[in-house]
């Protein structure tokens, strides 16, 4: 309150002399009062004069020059969504306002300008997110290359807009010129240590959207339980102990279908993670003889390892599986894990013993799993798609295609492995600082947000490499109880440092934005969780 | 007065098979538990709960015949038909300190009889019977041949919700009530106001919500509002105490009770803030006279929580009036004076105001929250022969990563250096705390539970039988599942599964 009245007479006075507020927002507490964007675009002006929006009256609408026609789907939807956003549920009778204010908006024209609007493809590494937003009289106008542009720019109108005192909508005069400063903006769910139902899925492809998040990492299998529902293996989540439940518990092909079409829906690329060779307890159960036997002393003790590296067998259903896999997911890149294999049942087994004297590796298991990785990624490579992997696959010097993606996520040496993956020429995404399942008391999306991604010893060519990063969250500890409060607003802070300018780090302004866009995010149905003390004019109505 | 003549139930079953299967117990896990393998079959279609012929309590009992619709659903949640009809007079009166709460039930072939002293032991027997009924492979209902005599080991098991940092709507309270009674907790802790808003609409100053609340309509608790909560909580024996925080705590209050506040001084003139209630003038005293007395009349528990807590001295000792009141009366805060508004009631308070040696009734209930040095707490605070409520390992509002539920199952609230007879049981309970600086109908259910189980189990059962966390472990996990089946959003305790997800957000 204090310092709403200490800098009204600085904003007006600003407003007077030259219409605009320009960049920086230090002390322009009342404009951000109202409209609180996240995550803050990268060229931001906006003046004193507001429109009004009559629910009855306004429009989205594609513009004439547009690229995109009334057949592009994506963005009809977008439309109605973002419609219902601003003015709330449409089902319920809207009492129309007689009178039309002079001042009022009437319509967001909507226009795509490259030849392809791509309505019908799906967003890629390389997509062109950035768009341009003009809120003036009669019309605004939302440019952007292709769809992907615009639903960021739906997104970020969206937020414009503000409810005043009396229940009216009222958006600001404003120019905007966008894009995102990382390219891979992704948040990782875990549906195998706890299922997660679609309906929870869904919910955060849609939270997501909002925070302008591009990339649902799907840590779809695990050692737990296989709830992929595999066409070419169905044995995988059928058989006891492969899913929780073979049929409470999988995701159908439909399913996936479903999830793969609501995330393009809303720009969001969807990458599978099928983690090999360790993490694979639940796939031995389908699979006879894909697992590693372990031995106690001379005889097999009953138990198994990780995928074993020395059966042709293995590398056969690695080819077909992956196969479908390529098929059914349409991203480019498909992500193989590869992390924290554990050697101990390698090391018990007599034939792998055998083998590794035959390969001349010696003792070193690291070597074994090397040879497995490259086998893996010869067969992936085949199916034209690329890879993520964890970093330990390049910590132990497996050989990786120049397009390979390595995920950074020790959080113990992270400036060094940058530094090194980088110099090694590989792309690289970050995901160590943000493991999200790590909860503790208080306020911990501020370190979320103070992480600096680029901020390791480097050339600018290895900065480059550095196309962005992901939110983890782990399963051990989540399910739908209480994934999508952990997740939100926490999960805010790493989609601002995604998006924004490297400049904008102050944690104050920030708080002040994530409050109100944490009670936007309740308002449109997220149970996102509170930030501190407080209310919001709509409360969680879930329950 | 309180109900409290002998009620019996029968349940009656029909035997059909004999089979073996695991027991899963029950949470919290009652006194004595004895069970056989022998299973008796229940048949939704013709099982039903009756009063006893002998039994005190007869239909019309309202907390009864509503208690067997609630669990026969529980139980069977696919027939949503209960066979008891529910009236509303009898059994009308409220659960309180000295409540027996004391159970017998044996299952045996073809009936099962619950035997209470009151209608609230009947609650609590019913919810372990609910527990003890299962479900095969076939979706057929078992309950193996049990005998069970239980009774809680505290009297005081309670639950504190803040609903002033955050309001919580009305459906998030009842749920909880209704989580409550699953784990038998048995108080209610309603610390409905403090600093950042005053959400509880009074009749006598409303100007108290009008101003002080985060919103005057929709972030409030209307009278009626407030009914429901106490009348939600009887059905499930569960006592409601408000907490009216003061004389810190209270800079809500001030924007609807002009002149309540203390006004601080910066040098010789006020610097437009202010501190706690302003002690040195009458009208603060008229308006607590007043404020109180209206609680007393809407809340009929015989308890009332004062608070008493953090109070800071620094904007006091700024002020001239009050500098110059001090030195006149000589003393500083005195809470008998506020008390004695209470004249009938029990008031709990912190431990701060027993810390500051402030002169407190010798009936006066205190209570532990800092965490550093509880047993000592407890140990000075029983010597000077007061009763004591533990909560300070219980705040479960702090969250950490991993199991935490084990550190509260861990605490034993009796082992303090005191002499038995005198000191120890003068710990009467305790109470998990989930204060609201980041909590809100967003995230509180996940985060109450399962976690406040832990608590709930150390307050009912036998300590020594329960003392291994890892064997209370797949019984937790269970009873977890069993939440999330009756509804409640309980969060898992580690990798695995239910039968029955959650299918909310």
């Amino acid at each position: 309150m204090y310092c709403l009245v200490k800098f009204a007479p600085l904003f007006l006075a600003v407003a007077v002399s030259n219409g605009w507020l320009f960049g920086d927002f230090v002390g322009k507490q009342k404009v951000l009062d109202e409209i609180s964007l996240w995550p803050l675009p990268q060229k931001f002006q906006s003046s004193a004069v507001a429109f009004k929006l009559s629910p009855t009256r306004f429009q989205i609408v594609q513009a004439k020059q547009s690229s995109a026609g009334p057949s592009c789907s994506i963005l009809e939807n977008a439309f109605r969504r973002y419609f219902e956003y601003i003015f709330g549920d449409l089902k319920k009778p809207e009492k129309s306002r007689k009178k039309v204010y002079d001042s009022d908006l009437v319509e967001l024209q909507v226009w795509v300008t490259s030849a392809d609007p791509e309505c019908d493809g799906f967003p890629s590494l390389q997509t062109d997110e950035s768009y341009e937003l003009s809120v003036d009289e009669p019309s605004a106008v939302l440019k952007a290359a292709n769809v992907w542009g615009a639903l960021r720019g739906l997104e970020t109108f969206s937020q414009l807009v503000y409810e005043d005192d009396y229940g009216v909508n009222n958006i600001n005069k404003t120019d905007i010129s966008d894009f995102p400063r990382f390219a891979h903006r992704g948040i990782l769910l875990d549906s195998y240590r706890h299922f997660l139902p679609l309906k929870v899925i869904l919910a955060n492809l849609e939270a997501m959207a909002m925070n302008k998040f591009n990339v649902f990492h799907w840590h779809i299998v695990d050692d737990h339980s296989f709830p992929y529902m595999s066409r070419t293996f169905p044995e995988l989540s059928q058989k006891r102990k492969g899913a929780y439940h073979p049929f409470t518990h999988v995701y159908t092909p439909s399913d996936v279908k479903m999830v793969i079409e609501f995330a393009r829906m809303r720009g969001i690329r969807v990458i599978p993670e099928f983690d090999t060779p360790g993490h694979t307890e639940s796939w031995g159960t389908g699979i006879k003889d894909l697992l590693t036997p372990c031995y106690s002393g001379s005889s097999p003790s009953g138990t198994f390892g990780t995928v074993n590296p020395i059966l042709n067998s293995s590398y056969d259903f690695m080819t077909q599986f992956f196969k479908e896999i390529s098929t059914v997911f349409p991203d480019a890149y498909i992500h193989l894990g590869g992390d924290e294999v554990d050697f101990s049942c390698w090391e018990s087994n007599p034939d792998i013993q055998k083998f590794m004297v035959q390969q001349g590796f010696g003792t070193d298991y690291s070597k074994l799993e090397s040879f497995y990785i490259q086998r893996l990624l010869d067969i992936v490579a085949a199916t034209k798609k690329g890879y993520m992997v964890w970093q330990e696959v390049f910590d132990n010097g497996v050989k990786l295609k120049d397009d390979t993606v390595v995920e950074v996520w020790m959080e113990n040496k992270m400036e060094e492995e940058l530094q090194n993956v980088t110099g090694a020429g590989f792309t690289t995404i970050l995901s160590a600082p943000w493991y999200l399942d790590y909860i503790s008391y208080g306020q911990d999306w501020q370190h979320y947000y103070k992480v600096e991604p680029l901020n390791f010893p480097g050339t600018d060519a290895q900065k480059k490499l550095v196309i962005g990063g992901e939110a983890c969250l782990w399963g051990e500890y989540v399910d739908a109880t209480n994934l999508t409060p952990r997740l939100w607003p926490r999960a805010s802070a790493v989609a601002e440092r995604l998006w924004s300018d490297k400049s904008v780090t102050d944690v104050d302004n920030a708080y002040n934005r994530l409050v109100q866009h944490r009670c936007r995010m309740v308002k449109r149905g997220i149970p996102a969780e509170p930030l501190f003390v407080g209310h919001c004019r709509q409360e969680y109505k879930g329950l | 007065t309180i109900f409290s003549a002998p009620v019996r139930a029968c349940l009656l079953l029909v035997v059909v098979s004999v089979w073996v299967q695991q027991v899963d117990g029950v949470w919290p896990l009652p006194q004595q538990l004895d069970q056989s393998a022998d299973r008796n079959s229940l048949s939704p279609q013709r099982f039903s709960f009756t009063y006893g012929r002998d039994s005190a309590a007869q239909t019309g009992c309202s907390v009864l015949d509503a208690a067997f619709k609630r669990y026969f659903s529980i139980i069977f949640p696919d027939f949503t038909k209960g066979s008891v009809s529910v009236k509303t007079r009898g059994c009308d009166g409220y659960p309180d300190e000295d409540s027996d709460e004391s159970y017998n039930l044996s299952v045996s072939e073809g009936q099962a009889v619950l035997r209470s002293v009151t209608v609230w032991g009947a609650l609590r027997g019913l919810e372990s019977f609910s527990q003890l009924v299962y479900q095969d492979d076939y979706g057929s209902y078992f309950i193996n041949k049990t005998e069970i005599v239980d009774f809680p080991r505290f009297a005081f098991r309670g639950l504190l919700l803040d609903t002033s940092r955050h309001y919580l709507p009305l459906h998030a309270i009842l749920k909880t009530l209704d989580a409550m009674a699953y784990s038998k907790f048995n108080v209610f802790h309603w610390h409905i106001v403090d600093d950042p808003s005053f959400p509880y609409q009074s009749r006598t100053f409303p100007d108290l919500s009008n101003k002080g609340a985060f919103h005057p309509f929709t972030h409030v608790y209307t009278q009626s509002d407030v009914m429901r909560v106490i009348e939600h909580a009887r059905m499930r024996g569960i006592r409601v105490i408000p907490e009216f925080d003061s004389p810190g705590h209270t800079q809500s209050w001030g924007k609807g009770q002009p002149n309540l506040l203390t006004p601080c001084y910066k040098g010789d003139v006020p610097s437009g803030s202010f501190g706690p209630v302003d002690p040195t003038v009458d009208t603060t005293y008229k308006f607590m006279e007043s404020l109180l007395k209206e609680v007393k009349f809407v809340f009929p528990d015989s308890y009332v929580h004062l608070g008493g807590d953090e109070v800071s001295f620094a904007c006091w000792q700024s002020n001239p009036n009050v500098r110059t009141f001090m030195e006149k009366m000589g003393f500083g805060k005195d809470f008998t004076k506020l008390e004695s508004f209470y004249m009938e009631r029990t008031s709990i308070v912190w431990q701060d105001v027993f810390d500051y040696h402030e002169r407190i009734p010798q009936d006066t209930v205190l209570e532990i929250w800092k965490g550093e040095t509880y047993q000592a707490e407890l140990s000075r605070m029983t010597k000077a022969g007061h009763r004591v409520l533990l909560s300070a390992p219980w705040y479960i509002n702090h969250i950490s990563y991993g199991q935490d539920w084990r550190n509260s199952y861990a605490v034993q609230p009796q082992n303090f250096s005191g002499v038995w007879s005198k000191q120890k049981k003068l710990v009467i309970g305790g109470e998990v705390a989930m204060w609201g600086e980041y909590v809100d109908a967003t995230n509180l259910n996940p985060r109450l539970w399962p976690r406040a189980c832990a608590a709930a189990e150390r307050l009912w059962s036998d300590e020594e039988k329960t003392l291994n966390a890892d064997l209370a472990f797949p019984r937790l996990e269970k009873f977890r599942c069993e939440l999330l089946r009756r509804g409640i959003q309980a969060e898992p305790l580690f990798v695995g599964h239910c039968k029955h997800e959650y299918d909310g957000l």
